[in-house]
């Protein structure tokens, strides 16, 4: 084997275990403020990634071990569960993580192959089929009449004989579904947000939950786990987007201070479009990909079929990172420089 | 209805009057496809295709008269590049033209040479020296491995020497990475 | 010292390990029994040998003379004899073996008669070929003929000289030992270099880890008629790399395909100033150098090593130990594992690294690429890693250049830094070297149907001209026919003529047949000789080939056979 012969610490089971650690404030935001039930979620999601993981590792004829431990489904996992309804019911969560292990991971190739972001596709494909589950949240405990236990959770979500005015107590619209409900009653947004889901920025609890993911994703980008490229782009593209729209008609369309602190942006911006196999690797190309991204995240969260855009346009944007990678090519050491020939 | 029908010949007019001058100011000389298929043959000139040498056998694949798999120098690689060229699907090497062989140049051994001048007339790059009566030496640089002087040597004193690896035509390998067995 | 330093892109930050080595005195390493010369120590042609085995050389005497422009004489490092020139173990990666002269000494270490050049009074010329037989090279790993570099080229001048004290490499410190007691020395050899290449401005950069060296450095700059400047720039890998000090120190980047020279800049190595300044100032050609050994040793320390000492003394003189796993030349970033230990040093020779795995753990095996663009962030020639690697693997050698492979300086960085711990450079390496045999390859084809062409040519050429020799024949058989149509029995000679060629064959053939039974007379003397313990598949082999033989012999033989019995 030659040269060189020493490396530097780093691992890519470092790396992932990294972006673990830097979801537990969100992870402790949501228990605190949505109950316990996120974490029978979090763990049923994991046993299944990891199950699914071992099953394809062994069916394609990989050695198990090293690849169970790079932590990468786990970080699969936990995105997608984060991205679920709090209480959805578990063949929910068991599909949505097959579906992002098996097929969107392991069909591709596996570690690194992969083109679009596999939390993301078991995020979509679950949308498609099962929209009404989808949108059954735990409201924030601020806001409920009732509250449930992690045991009651579990038999929630495990298909337990739960009273139904239980579930209805504790579930709710997330803000975005109020905002986007409110607008098709033909109500303005300003009396819109007058509902008690929307408290200051982004809705009550969602603001403290995106507060806790920035600092999540600040702290990987202290790290230099992430680059600031994609997130800062990407939250340029909402902030952009949505605040062009709210100058021009304030009635239809939310502040972008709402769309940057509502569900799913934050961690859409530091922990799903900052995923390196499926993003961009140029610097330039990181910004087209962050910009774009945010840019669609606006458009489909105004004019889509669903309420939230951050899946659909990471989803768009993973399918075009292999041109904006090629046509974003930097300059390379000793190369001419942009409307500079290289002093000779 | 009548000036639509003159305006449409009227533009097939113009843009048949620049096909036309075009198809004279830019006549390509020489057939450009057996050129392309002749830079990617090896030019061993060795015959195992069926043609007398390389350009023959381009411009027979270049005709649609030979199949693309009939040189064993070239090797499962030539037959990729070909296939990419003309756009159709790679096939493996046709045995019956022959195998690859590791690239070898002829040695003359000049104790055994009787100055016969066979070889040098079966030479298709010209690479053996000498002459009648004088011994024959093969200009290694220059010889491409085409074997076609082992059949007219009377005295069999032409054999075929594999190039070793040496230090100044070393490669560096493909590395390994065992993805399937790591522990 | 307010230089303004530019911070070139990229680099890592590998544990130095330097101050094991760099904290004891340099030593003298003894005279070896035996040394082996390799005659391609620099880049460009292999030097061709100039003695026979048997010969008394003297210390400092050339052995192997440079051969072309690009080359470098090599000479005997002591006095003694030649007992051998052919193929020995060298000191590199593919572990091939490489034409050496092997010097047997005499332990006398006599020198051969040698004088300072002065080099004011000659000719800039003619002092370079002086130079290259003196077989001066750069120590600072790429061993490029100086000779070369020292020719300022069309423009006459080479305004900045940078005398490259980086050593950026973790565990070397020659060049800071060289620095720290023979900084007098150095700028001796940077007034000639000065005095070749016009330079106004000299800039020497050490990294600032080696305040020693620095230091000694200014004290020397002091003492010159020249103006010098010690610069102090910062400590990262790969910050010693030439294009890199040039960009650390000036801001100005080398265009990509281009020589520093074209930007009037050019780069030494301070071994190599030293080197040159024992040339001039004492006649001594390249024979010796300082080596750092360092590692898994019982005293790490840098060494005055004649070129051609193989290897294991060194180790032995610096304590060897038990758990040795393997031998870098060089440092752990870029060095080259080596084969066994009887390679010499050579004039490449910086370090010599032995390894253990307590010092150098075996690296963990590699995962697929995640293309997380640490590579990219580290890479200092600015390129894209992730992607080279990409097309490297998929054998896609045209994308690979085109995403500028050959603007990579194989530094190693991005290898370090990889989290999947993929063994990147090794996949460059193997796409250049890939690359540069498939020009090689399409050179020799287009040779060979350029000559096929001609022979064409040529033979359609000779048709032609004896098609109208024969015609030119015939007419003139004709006109003399109708001229003197009486000498009707001249006219049948005409068909005798013709006649004559076959019998002209006729003799060609008799003397083929006299030859063959010569040849076959001889043959069955020089009946191989190595046919008795072969496996049966060789003789089966051997047997076909002997079936076929005989049948084109038979088939050969026939036409003759025919012929005689008419």
């Amino acid at each position: 084997m030659p040269a060189p012969f020493i490396l530097d610490r780093s691992s890519v089971t470092q790396v992932m275990a990294w972006v673990l650690a830097a979801l537990l404030p969100g992870i402790a935001v949501y228990v605190w403020l949505f109950g316990p039930g996120i974490l029978v979620t979090l763990a049923l999601a994991t046993v299944t990634a990891l199950a699914g993981e071992a099953a394809m590792l062994k069916a394609r004829g990989y050695p198990a071990k090293p690849f169970l431990l790079d932590l990468s489904a786990i970080v699969t996992a936990w995105l997608l569960a984060l991205s679920l309804p709090a209480l959805a019911p578990w063949w929910l969560i068991v599909t949505g993580t097959l579906f992002a292990i098996v097929v969107a991971k392991h069909l591709y190739g596996g570690l690194g192959q992969n083109i679009f972001n596999p939390a993301m596709v078991g995020y979509a494909v679950l949308i498609v089929s099962f929209p009404l589950q989808m949108t059954q949240w735990a409201g924030p405990l601020e806001l409920t009449s009732a509250s449930l236990t992690l045991e009651q959770s579990a038999t929630v979500i495990f298909g337990g004989d739960v009273p139904k005015t239980t579930l209805d107590a504790v579930t709710m619209a997330t803000p975005l579904d109020a905002l986007r409900t409110g607008l098709l009653q033909q109500l303005t947004v300003d009396e819109v947000m007058t509902q008690p889901i929307f408290g200051h920025y982004g809705g009550t609890g969602f603001e403290w939950l995106a507060a806790a993911f920035l600092l999540g994703g600040l702290v990987l980008w202290a790290l230099r786990i992430i680059s600031w490229h994609v997130p800062l782009a990407f939250l340029a593209g909402v902030w952009l987007t949505a605040g062009f729209l709210h100058f021009f008609d304030a009635g239809r369309f939310g502040a972008p201070w709402f769309h940057l602190f509502a569900p799913s942006v934050m961690l859409g911006a530091f922990f799903i479009a900052t995923d390196p196999v499926s993003g961009a690797t140029t610097p330039r190309g990181k910004l087209i990909f962050g910009l774009g991204a945010g840019f669609l995240t606006i458009v489909i969260r105004t004019w889509g079929g669903y309420p939230d855009g951050v899946a659909f346009a990471i989803l768009l944007l993973n399918l075009a990172v292999p041109l904006i990678d090629q046509y974003t090519q930097p300059r390379v050491y000793g190369g001419a420089r942009k409307g500079k020939e290289p002093q000779a | 209805m009548l000036t639509a029908i003159l305006v449409m010949v009227g533009i097939a007019v113009v843009i048949g009057l620049v096909l036309g001058w075009s198809a004279i100011r830019f006549k390509v000389e020489g057939n450009p496809l057996a050129e392309k298929i002749d830079a990617i043959l090896p030019q061993t000139q060795c015959g195992q295709c069926g043609f007398p040498g390389c350009r023959p056998y381009a411009e027979a694949i270049a005709k649609g008269e030979a199949d693309i798999n009939q040189c064993p120098p070239g090797g499962e690689e030539g037959v990729k590049k070909l296939a990419e060229l003309l756009g159709v699907e790679p096939k493996s090497l046709d045995e019956t033209h022959g195998t690859p062989k590791p690239k070898s140049v002829a040695f003359i051994d000049e104790q055994i040479c009787i100055g016969c001048t066979l070889c040098i007339q079966a030479c298709p790059v010209d690479a053996i020296s000498g002459a009648a009566k004088q011994m024959h030496t093969i200009i290694a640089a220059e010889c491409t491995g085409c074997e076609l002087c082992l059949p007219p040597c009377p005295v069999d004193c032409i054999s075929m020497v594999p190039l070793a690896e040496d230090l100044p035509h070393w490669k560096w390998k493909h590395p390994v990475i065992e993805l399937k067995r790591v522990a | 010292m307010s230089r303004e330093l530019f911070r070139f892109k990229g680099g890592v930050h590998p544990p130095e390990h330097k101050s094991e080595s760099s904290t004891h005195p340099i030593h003298a390493a003894p005279l070896p029994r035996k040394l082996v010369i390799p005659l391609r120590q620099h880049i460009g042609q292999a030097a061709k040998p100039v003695v026979n085995v048997g010969d008394r050389v003297l210390k400092g005497q050339m052995i192997g003379a440079a051969d072309g422009y690009i080359s470098a004489a090599v000479h005997a490092s002591s006095s003694g004899v030649v007992t051998a020139i052919g193929l020995q173990p060298v000191p590199h990666i593919s572990g091939l073996p490489d034409l050496c002269i092997t010097l047997e000494t005499d332990g006398r270490d006599e020198w051969i008669d040698h004088a300072p050049l002065d080099y004011r009074t000659m000719a800039p010329a003619e002092l370079r070929m002086q130079l290259r037989d003196m077989g001066l090279t750069g120590l600072g790993g790429a061993v490029f003929p100086s000779a070369v570099k020292l020719d300022p080229g069309t423009a006459h001048h080479c305004p900045t000289l940078i005398l490259n004290g980086g050593e950026c490499e973790p565990w070397i410190t020659c060049d800071d030992a060289l620095m720290r007691h023979h900084a007098d020395e150095i700028l001796q050899g940077v007034a000639v270099m000065r005095h070749l290449l016009g330079s106004t401005e000299i800039l020497v950069g050490i990294e600032d880890n080696k305040p020693e060296a620095i230091a000694a450095m200014q004290a020397a700059a002091q003492k010159v008629d020249f103006a010098v400047e010690v610069v102090a720039v910062p400590t990262i890998y790969p910050g010693g790399g030439a294009k890199q000090m040039i960009e650390t120190l000036t801001g100005k980047q080398v265009p990509s395909g281009k020589l520093s020279t074209d930007i009037g800049i050019q780069v030494f190595n301070v071994g190599t100033a030293h080197a040159l300044a024992r040339a001039v100032h004492h006649g001594e050609p390249l024979i010796s150098r300082l080596v750092t050994v360092t590692g898994h040793v019982l005293r790490r320390q840098n060494f005055g090593v004649l070129i051609g000492t193989p290897m294991h003394t060194l180790i032995t003189l610096a304590g060897d130990r038990d758990g040795t796993t393997g031998v870098l030349m060089g440092g752990p970033m870029m060095g080259v594992p080596m084969p066994n230990l009887e390679v010499p040093v050579v004039k490449a020779t910086n370090c010599i690294l032995v390894q253990s795995n307590e010092l150098f753990p075996p690296l963990p095996k590699a995962l697929p690429c995640i293309r997380c663009t640490r590579c990219a962030d580290v890479c200092p020639a600015e390129l894209q890693p992730q992607e080279l690697f990409r097309f490297a693997k998929a054998g896609d050698f045209g994308h690979a250049q085109e995403y500028h492979l050959f603007d990579c300086i194989e530094c190693g960085g991005c290898s370090y830094v990889c989290p999947s711990h993929i063994p990147l450079v090794d996949f460059y390496r193997y796409a250049k070297s890939e690359i540069w045999a498939r020009e090689k390859e399409k050179r020799a084809a287009d040779l060979a149907r350029e000559r096929h062409e001609f022979r064409q040519f040529r033979l359609e050429r000779e048709k032609k001209e004896k098609a109208e020799k024969l015609a030119a024949k015939a007419q003139a058989a004709r006109a003399q026919a109708a001229q003197d149509q009486t000498r009707r029995a001249e006219l049948a000679a005409a068909p005798a003529a013709e006649g004559a060629a076959p019998s002209d064959a006729d003799a060609k053939k008799a003397l083929i047949a006299a030859a063959l039974a010569r040849a076959q007379a001889k043959k069955a003397e020089l009946a191989p000789k190595n046919t008795d313990q072969l496996s049966p598949d060789t003789r089966r082999e051997i047997e076909e080939i002997e079936a076929r033989r005989a049948k084109i012999l038979e088939q050969a033989r026939q036409p003759l056979d025919t012929q005689e019995k008419n």
